[in-house]
């Protein structure tokens, strides 16, 4: 029991817990099962987006990506235009969509290494260049997705979004692969101490092209699937998952300051996020009291899991 | 030959230098752009850029990020065009509490060591929920007094240049050569030593919140003086524009090495870049990137100097 009040993703799952308990409390119990088949379907998208945002943070100070939007985008409407609602191209849309994952990866990895410059600015500048080219690629872009990747993103069973048993499987997998592998324990070792993680052999410069190039394939996949499950690409697409990568992060326990991170909150986070906009809106806020509620929900939980002393 | 072109020197003139070369370009193309009412016209928008840019430039001095000032900005414009006009007092009130919240906001990053990327990112929100429940359709109205600054037509020298001039010229006074502004900039630089010496780390960051607060604030109302009616997104891509600015106005990321005339000049360069792409009939769809390309090539030619300088 004390080793389980220990996990820092704990808390994410019992904020989600309590938020779904008190909508439900509300409604009289009525659509409480609904609102939590809707809560997984939805925080899929922001796991998918918050794993590679993960990894990226784990880095430690100043790494982050903020490309994700740009890419979800432009991998939403590279793949929802080359499929043009074709189910026999659904694995050539998919393989475009990494494509486009991989050339941003390589660009964000590029502009931070050879122009020297922190993360932050890099994946900036790289997201306008980025945004730019889906909004001209996807000017009047109305393609409907390929039926079987549309019922692929909403077929359910019992309940449960079949695409959440999905990313739950994918995230079991990518908490092994941060624990259990020489890659993922040298994320966290460059967290913690970048000196030190390189003067212990630890090739710093592959692990972060490689993680930056990870954090674009999964905002890809994003998009894919998004543009699956929406009905299509369209250019504001990737526009909330900024917040929405590093909120599920922080929530779910990861430390912003690099080195100490976690899978499991994610998927309590994400959850957390959409059911306490859902608990607003059936408490009948107004969108400027939701919006208010949000920011201050993220920077409260932030304030209380506190700024770990970042390791100089 | 070697002093003549020094690093450092070289450094210090890319951000005009790659403004007077974008000039030269748009003048070339449109030779009917060099005249009062052209430059008028082009620069307009730059005064709120600049005063953005110059408000994310203050946190940018302690180290920090501010992804809400274009959220900021936009609730300051609402406050503007609807309380400031109904009931000033009020609207004076709540522009106040405005700048008060940043410095708190600033003591909270400092004291709990947070990270200023997720704290501001969370306060955009809150800035834009305040902003819809003031006003939630676009509408409301520009004060007169500054409707009435924003078009002023003084003679020879237009408005945007003077009054871009005067916002790089007292920042400049205040942050570089007043002794108090040498500790805030060394509160980014080497807070430790600020610390030593006997100054409150805590008041300094306070401080440059507190001020990017005002310059937000003042760009909201410079907005809405243009464009006399607010909208809670006006501003929306302010955040990203006052982190690219300051970048190219020779603004270091960490490290409290900033410029604030750079800063106003990397605004001007950036808003100048739109018409430069408007001249060569390219797409609007294509301006964003622009100003990341530019951002690119500014910093890979600063990266040359800077390879050139430790050889």
């Amino acid at each position: 029991m004390a080793r389980l009040l220990d996990k820092p993703w704990l808390w994410a799952f019992v904020g989600a817990f309590v938020v779904w308990i008190a909508t439900a409390l509300f409604t009289g119990g009525m659509g409480a099962g609904e609102v939590l088949t809707a809560a997984f379907t939805f925080a899929v998208f922001f796991v998918i987006v918050g794993i590679g945002q993960m990894f990226v943070i784990t880095l430690g100070p100043g790494n982050v990506d903020l490309s994700v939007p740009a890419t979800i985008t432009l991998a939403g409407a590279v793949s929802t235009k080359l499929m043009d609602t074709a189910d026999s191209m659904i694995l050539i849309g998919f393989l475009a969509a990494m494509g486009v994952g991989l050339g941003v990866g390589v660009l964000n990895y590029g502009l931070i290494r050879l122009l020297r410059i922190p993360p932050i600015i890099a994946t900036l500048s790289a997201a306008f260049i980025i945004q730019s080219t889906a909004i001209a690629y996807g000017r009047g872009l109305r393609i409907k997705p390929p039926e079987m990747l549309a019922d692929f993103t909403t077929t359910r069973i019992a309940g449960m979004p079949v695409l959440a048993i999905c990313v739950i499987v994918l995230a079991g997998v990518m908490a092994v692969v941060l624990n259990r592998t020489i890659y993922g324990r040298s994320v966290i070792a460059i967290g913690q101490n970048r000196r030190a993680a390189r003067l212990a052999g630890i090739s710093v410069e592959w692990t972060r092209f490689a993680t930056y190039t990870m954090c674009a394939l999964f905002a890809s996949l994003c998009g894919y699937l998004l543009s699956g499950f929406s009905g299509g690409a369209s250019l504001g697409m990737g526009e909330e998952y900024l917040l929405a990568s590093i909120a599920v992060v922080v929530i779910g326990g990861t430390s912003v300051a690099g080195g100490f991170s976690n899978v499991p909150g994610l998927w309590g986070a994400a959850l957390f996020m959409f059911l306490l906009v859902t608990m607003l809106n059936t408490f009948g806020a107004a969108a400027g009291v939701r919006l208010i509620m949000t920011g201050l929900i993220i920077i409260t939980v932030i304030v209380l899991a506190g700024g770990r002393k970042a390791p100089r | 030959m070697a002093t003549l072109v020094s690093p450092r020197i070289l450094r210090s003139v890319l951000p005009a230098a790659s403004l007077a070369l974008l000039m030269l370009a748009i003048f070339w193309l449109q030779p009917r752009a060099a005249s009062y009412m052209g430059l008028n016209l082009m620069l307009g928008l730059a005064i709120p850029i600049a005063l953005a840019t110059i408000a994310q430039m203050f946190i940018l001095t302690v180290n920090d990020l501010d992804l809400s000032i274009g959220a900021y900005v936009g609730f300051c414009a609402c406050i503007a065009g609807t309380l400031l006009v109904d009931a000033p007092v009020y609207g004076v009130l709540a522009l106040a509490g405005g700048v008060l919240a940043y410095a708190l906001l600033g003591a909270l990053i400092h004291v709990r060591n947070l990270p200023s990327i997720v704290v501001t990112l969370g306060m955009s929100f809150v800035w834009l929920g305040a902003a819809v429940l003031i006003l939630p359709r676009p509408g409301g109205s520009s004060p007169g007094w500054i409707r009435w600054l924003m078009t002023l037509r003084p003679e020879y020298v237009p408005f945007p240049i003077l009054a871009a001039t005067a916002i790089a010229a007292v920042v400049h006074l205040g942050l570089m050569r007043t002794s108090y502004g040498a500790v805030l900039r060394g509160a980014g630089g080497n807070p430790r030593a600020i610390e030593r010496a006997g100054w409150s780390l805590l008041k300094a960051k306070m401080t440059m919140y507190a001020f990017a607060g005002i310059f937000g604030m003042l760009a909201g109302l410079a907005l809405i003086g243009l464009t006399t009616s607010a909208d809670a997104n006006i501003a929306a891509r302010y955040t990203l524009l006052s982190i690219a600015g300051v970048i190219l106005g020779g603004g270091e990321f960490v490290g409290g090495r900033v410029s604030p005339t750079g800063a106003v000049i990397g605004a001007i360069t950036l808003t100048l870049a739109g018409s430069f792409l408007t001249f060569l009939q390219i797409p609007p769809d294509w301006q964003i990137g622009a100003t990341g390309a530019i951002l690119i090539i500014v910093l890979a030619l600063r990266a040359l100097i800077n390879r050139a300088e430790e050889r």
